[in-house]
């Protein structure tokens, strides 16, 4: 058994690592603060391994590269940030109808338009879901601590490839840049995924299949001739008009998602069981309040913290719970109320939501939290 | 001339079997009659032919428009992509498996327009991509508007009054970006079209095909032209002049025709050789 290594990493330097690990082996990509260091490492560590890196002419270009990348076959992954995130959206909705698997990182700056390149937010998070045009599945999870980068780029590169579809990591510009201990796991220790593959006959292949949910997906090049197109299609991959055959096809593709939400649902819940109010937050606000929770409960008060990982699809099930036996959720986040619209859907009236809005390129902070929460005692 | 004449025999008197190469079950195409489209498709599978390309390893892609649907029809490894992208995407394919061969059909809006920026830059990586752009100087599929090919005062559905926008010159503009094998061809001169995509696919290293096709549907009907024939006669035919007999013709005799042929032919090293001499020698040593 290997011995263990621990290295000093930058947030986006364990991203980097997860994707290695998870045997991605293409990126595309292009420039942006605060993303960069995710492409100059995977342009040093790529070539070393076989795999191909290249950097486009544009934000667009980065992912189609990806996406031409996957589609030979090859585990892919682009990153970037806001405005980037932006002119990556008609790609991302191509991703989901042709169920083509990708990674996508989007390190969150501030926003809108050039906003605050430096400065971290949490500000991207519908655009995750709602980016772009149509109805569409999306995954999105949303580590807290660099390690946990490393480990949801792995989670990201599983997800993508088990249910052929893009797959977001969201973390804001602090855990991008700051630097935690990381134990560089050894093979065996997390879980790799990769995509089913077909193993009919070339003849009989069809790349939506609709004998399974999620139909097996051959590379280009392999003997399995087909066609792939962003227009609405049949189980061929040929364009269809059927409106029968679309709405099937529209249905499914949210459908494999839907029915799995329990699988890819992760939530870390702290002190929950008696709590009084709940704070619903993630990245680097989530450290925050971790912090303000301990604070609460030194001073009396019956605080916890639920923390999600996988942000889309939404955590519907444990807010609905956790809505029926406390006071009220703070929700604290880098934006003017994104993710609290979300929460007040899922509470359903049952308990007070409360946003804590931060949009001036600082963390919020302990204090921050410990003095709304305490105005709901 | 007499060559041409007898050459245009002899394939006329052996049929080329399309059916291997096309999806004869998606058909009928979706052109509209006289497009020149369906001719360029037929080059194209003919040089693939005589390449002797396997169908398995062709990945043929394509952006948004009419001549973006030709992947739908042909039996290979077919994407058709977003407006725009499609050069992106082959690019991706392309590094990722080069020992495929990977061609891009794309209409003169899609590669010069919406994806002139990744048209620039593939030509400059000279990536081993064949790239076949059909110009037809029109967005036909949304009806007939101006394209960055539709000659000045011009009529579309977006310039009644007459186009002010002067046109591009594709060839130059790929010239200029880097690629190393610059052609034009018409649909009218179908055989001589057959041996510049032939020599295109032939070449290592980013190859564009300008092919002058005409749409009478849309640019036709707004401009006049009495019918497709008339269209290919006065654009293409007439329009044009090869680049070897042009060399020998007066410059009065030139003016205001396009060159066609292959105008513009160089070796440089390809990217994804480069990218395989960087792993093996650089990346490999750095442990």
């Amino acid at each position: 058994m290997a011995e263990k290594k621990k290295k000093l990493l930058q947030g986006n330097e364990a991203c980097v690592e997860g994707a290695i690990y998870a045997g991605c082996r293409f990126y595309g990509g292009y420039p942006i603060t605060p993303s960069t260091e995710i492409a100059e490492g995977m342009s040093v560590r790529l070539p070393k391994l076989g795999g191909k890196f290249i950097q486009m002419e544009d934000e667009i270009g980065g992912i189609a590269a990806a996406l031409g990348g996957s589609l030979a076959g090859l585990k892919s992954m682009t990153a970037t940030s806001g405005p980037g995130f932006s002119l990556k959206q008609e790609c991302i909705g191509y991703a989901c109808l042709a169920e083509i698997p990708l990674v996508i990182v989007d390190v969150m700056r501030g926003g809108p338009s050039t906003g605050y390149p430096t400065g971290p937010s949490q500000s991207d998070i519908m655009q995750a879901k709602w980016g772009t045009h149509g109805d569409h599945p999306a995954i999105a999870l949303t580590p807290s601590t660099v390690p946990e980068i490393l480990s949801e780029t792995i989670r990201a590169f599983n997800l993508a490839e088990q249910f052929r579809t893009p797959v977001m990591v969201l973390y804001d510009e602090i855990l991008g840049h700051m630097r935690e201990p990381v134990t560089i796991p050894n093979p065996g220790d997390f879980l790799v995924e990769d995509r089913a593959r077909p193993d009919c006959k070339p003849e009989e292949y069809h790349p939506y299949d609709d004998r399974f949910l999620i139909a097996p997906l051959a590379p280009f090049g392999s003997g399995y001739r087909f066609h792939v197109t962003g227009l609405n299609h049949k189980q061929d991959g040929f364009p269809t008009n059927d409106s029968k055959m679309i709405r099937e096809n529209n249905e499914r593709i949210m459908r494999k998602v839907h029915i799995n939400r329990e699988s890819i649902w992760q939530n870390e819940e702290v002190m929950l069981d008696d709590a009084e109010v709940v704070i619903f937050t993630i990245g680097s606000t989530a450290r925050s309040a971790r912090f303000a929770v301990n604070e609460l409960r030194k001073s009396g008060v019956k605080a916890g913290l639920l923390r999600p990982l996988t942000i889309w699809p939404f955590p519907d099930k444990a807010v609905g719970e956790i809505s029926s036996r406390v006071k009220a959720i703070i929700v604290p986040e880098m934006n003017l109320g994104q993710m609290t619209l979300e929460v007040e859907r899922c509470a359903r009236g049952r308990c007070a939501v409360e946003g804590l809005f931060r949009v001036d390129g600082e963390p919020i902070t302990p204090s921050q939290i410990f003095h709304e929460v305490r105005k709901y005692l | 001339m007499s060559t041409t004449v007898a050459e245009k025999k002899e394939k006329i008197s052996v049929p080329f079997d399309y059916n291997k190469y096309l999806r004869p079950n998606k058909l009928p195409h979706i052109w509209c009659p006289g497009c020149g489209h369906g001719i360029v498709l037929k080059a194209m599978l003919r040089a693939i032919d005589k390449a002797g390309l396997d169908k398995n390893n062709i990945a043929l892609v394509s952006g948004i428009g009419c001549s973006s649907r030709t992947p739908g029809y042909v039996d290979f490894n077919t994407l058709h992509t977003l407006h725009g992208r499609a050069l992106p995407f082959a690019t991706g394919i392309k590094l990722a498996k080069p020992e495929m061969n990977v061609m891009v059909v794309t209409g003169d809006g899609d590669a010069l327009a919406i994806g002139g920026n990744h048209f620039i830059h593939a030509c400059r990586r000279n990536i081993d991509i064949t790239v076949l752009v059909f110009t037809n100087a029109t967005y036909g599929m949304t009806g007939g508007q101006y394209s960055p090919t539709t000659p000045l005062d011009s009529i579309a559905t977006t310039s009644r009054y007459g186009n002010i926008e002067p046109p591009f010159d594709t060839c130059e503009m790929a010239k200029a970006s880097g690629a190393t094998f610059v052609a034009r061809g018409t649909a009218y001169h179908t055989i001589e079209l057959e041996k510049t995509i032939h020599e295109a696919i032939m070449h290592k290293g980013t190859s564009v095909v300008d092919i002058i096709d005409a749409c009478p549907t849309y640019y036709g009907r707004a401009n006049k032209f009495k019918s497709a024939t008339q269209m290919m006669e006065e654009i293409e035919k007439d329009g044009t002049v090869n680049v070897k007999q042009a060399a020998n013709l007066p410059p009065e005799k030139l003016a205001g025709k396009m060159l066609r042929g292959v105008l513009y032919k160089v070796e440089r090293p390809e990217y994804c050789e480069k990218y395989d001499i960087l792993i093996k020698e650089k990346a490999s040593a750095k442990k």
